[in-house]
């Protein structure tokens, strides 16, 4: 179920950004949700698109440093209080989030959001069995 | 009224020091051929006896002792005497690969903080003084140099070490302080301090200070002098030689006197080697003539300078070195530590990242500020910051435990450092001295 993640290294410099995104443009490859976390000095971007491997494949090319991270798609309905149930679920089971953020529009007429977990397998059996089964990549539209 | 801690050897004639330097000299030649085997060596490669050494003017025939020889024959290979003669060790800035370990016999200790002894005077200390020895004490010639001299001068000494700039302030204030010695950076710091506390130069009860173990510029010079209202004097050495105190600034502060009765020095051309005349700008050399346990003779400090010898109005003879001007190698004084770009390549290498890296050293608020930019890897990569944080602080550990000081590290882009055609620069030294 899981799904790759492109998590980018970007240095605190004007135009980092510009440049990857224009790499991805000119490749025509679609982000379908995108994340950046920071410190003074430095950031990680990451990426959900539609062509993980091309993405990945020209980012390198272009000297960048990035890793593929699984992550778990996790879809609910777009109302208030859905976000809270999926996330009373881990709290019930002790499971911690290491990052979340959404995806672009709906998938399915529902909400998106993207999952980093330490056991990605363990949190799927977790919210399959509360039927909260998280998307495929297909169903983000994302190739595999 | 000039004043001197040893009036007779300060103000002797050339043509006395002179005398002492060659009769001294002869005797030292003769000691490391008898006693150092790796000295002895040396000569032997150049056709040289004892013999060949009658004075000053052979001096030129002695091969040259570098950083590289006292590393190969650390720790013991240059000492003269049995260890059973020695008394204590110092150390250069705690540096694993490049350490410098220096031997004292207490004659030694005696003439090294004579030598102290003879700057605090010169910044007209006296026994009714109450001296702060603000320099770090250890290994760090700085504190222990200073300490002794302050003794032999008889001034009340407050040995606060380095660091702690409240209780420095404190002890400064309550028990009125009258000379401060440290490095010039953190002379700067505490000024800036006291000034924030709206100390006025009036309320604070220093009247000289004497700053030495890195470069330091006349407009420092000014803003130290302004800021404590003081009097301040540059001092300058080397562990290798014997700590603080090779040289010293008088009240004229037109350039250092070279305790010449002690260390005979010499300006060479650094690619050469050639002995340059005096007033050229070169390398200093030292050769110690009266160190019992560890005689350097012609021994290369790559600090380029001017040695000049006119008449100065304080009265000394000895010959004046102008502040040093750069150096002849990579060596970088950040706050007063020894730090040498391939330190910091070790530790990169060794922690995972790549070798492309750059050095920048500047200087903010009279202090050095030191950073490291490094090229991330995909092996130092995570997409948690928290995983990057945590490298990246075991890197700033490393570093701090090879060099001693802090230093900065910034992670920057693969490829972003420009890579030179031929050699790299690996430093930017952005301050201005």
């Amino acid at each position: 179920m899981a799904i790759q993640q492109i998590s980018v290294f970007l240095e605190n410099r004007a135009g980092q950004l510009a440049e990857i995104t224009a790499v991805l443009a000119a490749e025509y490859i679609d982000m379908r949700a995108i994340h950046i976390a920071e410190t003074s000095d430095y950031g990680v971007l990451r990426i959900i698109v539609d062509q993980p491997q091309r993405a990945a494949t020209v980012l390198l090319e272009h000297g960048f440093v990035l890793s593929m991270t699984p992550v778990l798609a996790v879809v609910v309905p777009d109302e208030p209080g859905a976000l809270a149930k999926v996330l009373a679920v881990l709290a019930k089971e002790q499971m911690d989030v290491e990052y979340m953020y959404s995806v672009f529009g709906q998938v399915n007429s529902r909400a998106c959001m993207i999952f980093r977990v330490g056991d990605i397998e363990k949190l799927s059996a977790i919210l399959t069995a509360a039927g909260m089964a998280p998307a495929s990549g297909a169903e983000l539209g994302i190739q595999s | 009224m000039e004043r001197y801690y040893q009036p007779e050897i300060e103000t002797a004639s050339r043509e006395q020091i002179r005398a002492w330097q060659n009769e001294r000299l002869v005797k030292q030649v003769r000691n490391v051929w008898d006693n150092v085997p790796y000295y002895r060596k040396k000569m032997e490669e150049k056709g040289l006896t004892p013999e060949d050494i009658q004075g000053v003017d052979d001096l030129h025939k002695l091969p040259f002792v570098t950083k590289a020889d006292l590393r190969e024959a650390y720790p013991y290979g240059l000492v003269a005497r049995p260890l059973k003669d020695c008394v204590r060790i110092q150390s250069t800035s705690g540096t694993t690969g490049k350490r410098v370990v220096a031997f004292y016999t207490q004659h030694d200790i005696d003439l090294w903080e004579d030598c102290c002894a003879r700057a605090i005077v010169a910044a007209g200390g006296t026994d009714e003084d109450v001296c702060q020895v603000s320099y770090g004490y250890g290994l760090f010639t700085g504190g222990p140099g200073l300490n002794g001299g302050s003794h032999k001068v008889g001034c009340l000494t407050i040995p606060t070490s380095s660091g702690n700039t409240e209780r420095q302030i404190m002890l400064i204030r309550d028990l009125s302080a009258t000379i401060l010695c440290c490095t010039p950076s953190y002379a700067a710091y505490l000024g800036e301090t006291m000034k924030e506390m709206g100390l006025t130069p009036e309320q604070i009860p220093l009247k000289a200070g004497i700053f030495g173990a890195e470069a330091w510029s006349e407009k420092m010079r000014q803003d130290i002098q302004n800021v404590l209202g003081i009097k301040a004097y540059d001092i300058y050495g080397l562990t290798e030689l014997s700590g603080p105190g090779v040289a010293f600034e008088c009240s004229a502060q037109t350039g250092m006197h070279i305790n010449e009765d002690h260390f005979i020095a010499e300006i060479i051309d650094p690619e050469t080697g050639e002995v340059l005349p005096e007033g050229s700008k070169g390398e200093l050399v030292f050769t110690s003539i009266t160190k019992e346990a560890f005689p350097l003779l012609r021994y290369r400090t790559r600090d380029i300078c001017i040695l000049h010898h006119e008449d100065c109005p304080c009265g000394r003879t000895h010959i004046k070195m102008s502040k040093p001007m750069g150096r002849s190698d990579d060596m970088l004084i950040i706050k007063g530590v020894n730090v040498f770009p391939s330190q910091i390549e070790t530790v990169l290498l060794e922690q995972g990242y790549s070798a492309n890296y750059q050095i920048i050293v500047d200087r903010v608020n009279n202090s050095d500020t030191l950073e490291v930019q490094v090229e991330m890897t995909p092996e130092m990569f995570s997409d948690q910051l928290s995983q990057v944080a945590q490298r990246e602080k075991q890197v700033v550990s490393a570093l701090k435990a090879m060099l001693g000081i802090y230093a900065k590290v910034r992670l920057v882009a693969p490829k972003s450092i420009q890579r030179s055609e031929g050699k790299a620069v690996r430093v930017i030294d952005k301050r201005k001295i």
